[in-house]
């Protein structure tokens, strides 16, 4: 990747999020309902579960162009499904050294906590991942061989 | 196979999404999406009004999918897809974009980029929106009894309305005894009625009654489950007692804020709470010749913003009862305003003043001041009419402080998965659409949990609450939603992972056409979609949630054909 395109001149990366139903869903409502302010950089796709977000969802986002991906579920211990969000925390550090392997930032991909009560740790987290992406700069996977 | 027909339907929701996000753009940018044969913008897509127009054009336009724009699922998808159905389309044809929650409401000063994302948030439903297909509901039985948690008035009113339609409650009171909050309190404003006198027959009743089980000293240790089937663990006489529950009821009631460090509280002995005061001073006893009550402590203020809206009822009633103990005792109120809504609690405090109570109107920034140094012996206050500070001597002062939170709602909050707002009140899932209920199925709530009520709105929203639990146990089951997962038995290879991964042990490995496949008891699975994640050669899949719709909304963000496979 080159210097100049990963400077923050104007760059506003687009990013993906998972966000279950139950907990991190309706934490993105709550931050909503409270009016917290957050930059407009990312966009929410709900599923029921966390642990629904299969591997290729991840990959074929990033490797698309899109500029990170975040999977957001129940704290652990508190899943709305007992454990669903274990399979996503061990999925998640797989996942990381996967999006790794095939050349992109493991940073643009994270797996964070949101339980319905934390509207303000969503836009925290959103304000948050956009700063980290942003700091990356546009990600540019790599073509397919 | 005809050509699918989707009509996209971009709210206004007056001026809340409209006030940011340029609609009209939204509108033209769907009309050029695939399949979209149809697109209208709403001024609230959900009044009367936007959900005829929906159902006229479903038939009209001949839709074979709608999208909505609007607020959030978790409220309003109900509502949409009952139209769809009246309207004779599948109610899973129907998608919901949300650009309200997450989007106009939290980028209220950015939008150019608002109506940027609503675009492309519109465009990854209609993507969805094009892979549903129709689906079944399966029902559910629901276990025939209910939870109440909390034993004070909302609790047991609850309780008692429930059980009189014959079904069996189990109410669990953490204190030794029920009543809560209103057992610490001397007389109920505006009636000036003894709390004996409301609390006895209630909690007599309540203990009489063969469908209700009382647990006192008790805690609730775990819910888990869904409505119709919550498996409840009840910590009680040092050991753990595991119930099964239809439904469940919130009334964990809230506390009086004790205001350490404020006038002199905690310091000076005759510095105390309006409840404090109650408990302390009975009928016939010394009372103080000179008292000062002062409003709004710790309320309305930048870390508590909210109204406690029974405290200035309590001040006046206990004004009241003061004035009339001693008629010659000297009795004022420090307000900010005064909050003495509705007709009767008006002639209340008209009765007050009558009494010769004085109500003073202080100024938060120049708020009173208790001097002295062991003993509270007088207040000093800006009087705002006189335009100078005055000290009125005082025996005792009263504190006015909002009810609070209970400590352990978070807990709570917690382990039912149901949120609290910012101030820590339990948030039912919506104020005027879904007052009384929580956006999980099956769990409500009432009174003072949910925020500070008086008796008669406790009773009032207990009666709700037991009338919206008794429904799914009076219906004897639920619909469950078709977000199952099922099995394409062609592509299964039986390798079992789905099974390891359920939590609910809803899969299982059996002969089937083509030899040994997963199978799925839809009445098991509750639709988290772990297995659909987990299998190895994409067949599972979830209904409403399956990889095509998926793919086809990550492809439609990046702004490219994402393939969807073949399924």
């Amino acid at each position: 990747m080159e210097d100049s395109e990963t400077g923050g001149n104007g760059f506003e990366p687009k990013i993906l999020i998972f966000a279950c139903n139950w907990c991190s869903y309706a934490g993105a409502d709550l931050a909503g309902v409270s009016r917290l302010q957050m930059p407009a950089n990312c966009r929410v796709i709900r599923v029921m579960c966390s642990a629904r977000v299969r591997p290729e969802f991840v990959i074929t986002a990033l490797s698309k162009g899109l500029d990170g991906v975040v999977v957001l579920g129940c704290h652990p211990g508190d899943c709305h499904y007992s454990e669903g969000n274990y399979f996503t925390r061990r999925r998640g550090l797989f996942l990381k050294k996967l999006v790794e392997y095939v050349g992109i930032e493991p940073e643009r991909f994270q797996v964070r906590w949101v339980s319905a009560s934390e509207g303000a740790k969503f836009s925290d987290t959103v304000a948050e991942v956009t700063r980290q992406v942003k700091a990356l700069g546009p990600n540019r996977p790599r073509p397919k061989a | 196979m005809p050509r699918t027909r989707v009509g996209v339907f971009v709210c206004h929701c007056g001026n809340n999404i409209g006030g940011v996000v340029r609609v009209p753009e939204v509108v033209e940018d769907a009309r050029n999406l695939p399949n979209v044969v149809y697109v209208e913008d709403s001024l609230y897509a959900c009044s009367e009004e936007g959900l005829s127009s929906i159902k006229e054009q479903i038939a009209k336009q001949n839709l074979s999918r709608v999208v909505v724009a609007s607020c959030t699922p978790r409220t309003h998808e109900p509502l949409f897809k009952d139209a769809c159905e009246e309207a004779g389309l599948n109610r899973y044809l129907f998608e919901f974009v949300n650009i309200r929650e997450h989007c106009s409401w939290v980028h209220r000063h950015d939008p150019a980029r608002a109506t940027e994302k609503a675009k492309e948030l519109v465009r990854m439903g209609v993507a969805k929106a094009r892979y549903l297909e129709p689906q079944e509901e399966f029902e559910s039985e629901v276990f025939p009894a209910a939870l109440v948690v909390g034993g004070g008035v909302a609790g047991m009113t609850a309780a008692l309305s429930l059980a009189n339609q014959g079904i069996q409650v189990y109410v669990v009171e953490r204190e030794e005894q029920l009543g809560g909050l209103v057992r610490e309190v001397r007389t109920l404003f505006p009636t000036e009625q003894d709390t004996g006198e409301l609390l006895g027959p209630l909690i007599e009743q309540v203990r009489s009654h063969p469908q209700i089980t009382v647990y006192l000293g008790s805690e609730v240790e775990n819910i888990e489950g869904f409505i119709g089937d919550f498996d409840v663990a009840v910590a009680t006489d040092g050991q753990v007692r595991e119930l099964k529950m239809g439904t469940v009821i919130v009334a964990t009631g809230a506390q009086e804020l004790k205001p350490l460090g404020m006038y002199g509280y905690s310091g000076l002995p005759n510095v105390v709470t309006q409840l404090e005061f109650e408990k302390s001073f009975k009928r016939g006893a010394d009372l103080p010749p000179n008292v000062v009550m002062i409003n709004c402590v710790g309320a309305r203020v930048p870390e508590r913003t909210y109204c406690g809206r029974l405290c200035c009822s309590t001040a006046i009633k206990n004004a009241i009862w003061l004035k009339e103990q001693d008629p010659d005792a000297k009795v004022s109120v420090l307000h900010r305003d005064v909050m003495a809504c509705g007709v009767d609690i008006e002639e209340f405090y008209r009765g007050a003043m009558e009494l010769g109570i004085r109500f003073l109107r202080y100024d938060v920034q120049n708020p009173p001041e208790v001097l002295g140094d062991r003993r509270a012996e007088g207040v000093k206050v800006h009087h705002q009419l006189m335009g100078k500070q005055i000290i009125l001597p005082a025996d005792l002062v009263v504190l006015t402080t909002p009810l609070v939170p209970r400590e352990d709602s978070e807990r709570l909050s917690k382990m039912m998965k149901v949120p609290v707002g910012t101030e820590g009140f339990f948030l039912e899932a919506h104020l005027k659409l879904r007052p009384i209920e929580f956006s999980t199925d099956g769990i409500y709530v009432c009174g003072s949990a949910r925020y500070p009520s008086s008796i008669p709105e406790s009773v009032s929203q207990a009666y709700a609450a037991a009338a919206k639990a008794a429904i799914p146990i009076r219906d004897g089951s639920v619909r469950v939603e078709a977000i199952t997962v099922f099995c394409d038995e062609r592509t299964c290879s039986a390798c079992g992972n789905c099974v390891e991964v359920c939590p609910f042990g809803a899969v299982e490995l059996q002969e089937g056409r083509f030899g040994r496949i997963a199978s799925v008891n839809v009445m098991q699975c509750r639709g988290c979609g772990c297995c659909v994640a987990a299998c190895r050669s994409g067949a599972m899949q979830q209904r409403g949630f399956d990889d095509r719709q998926l793919l086809s909304m990550i492809g439609a963000l990046a702004d490219e054909v994402v393939s969807v496979g073949g399924r």
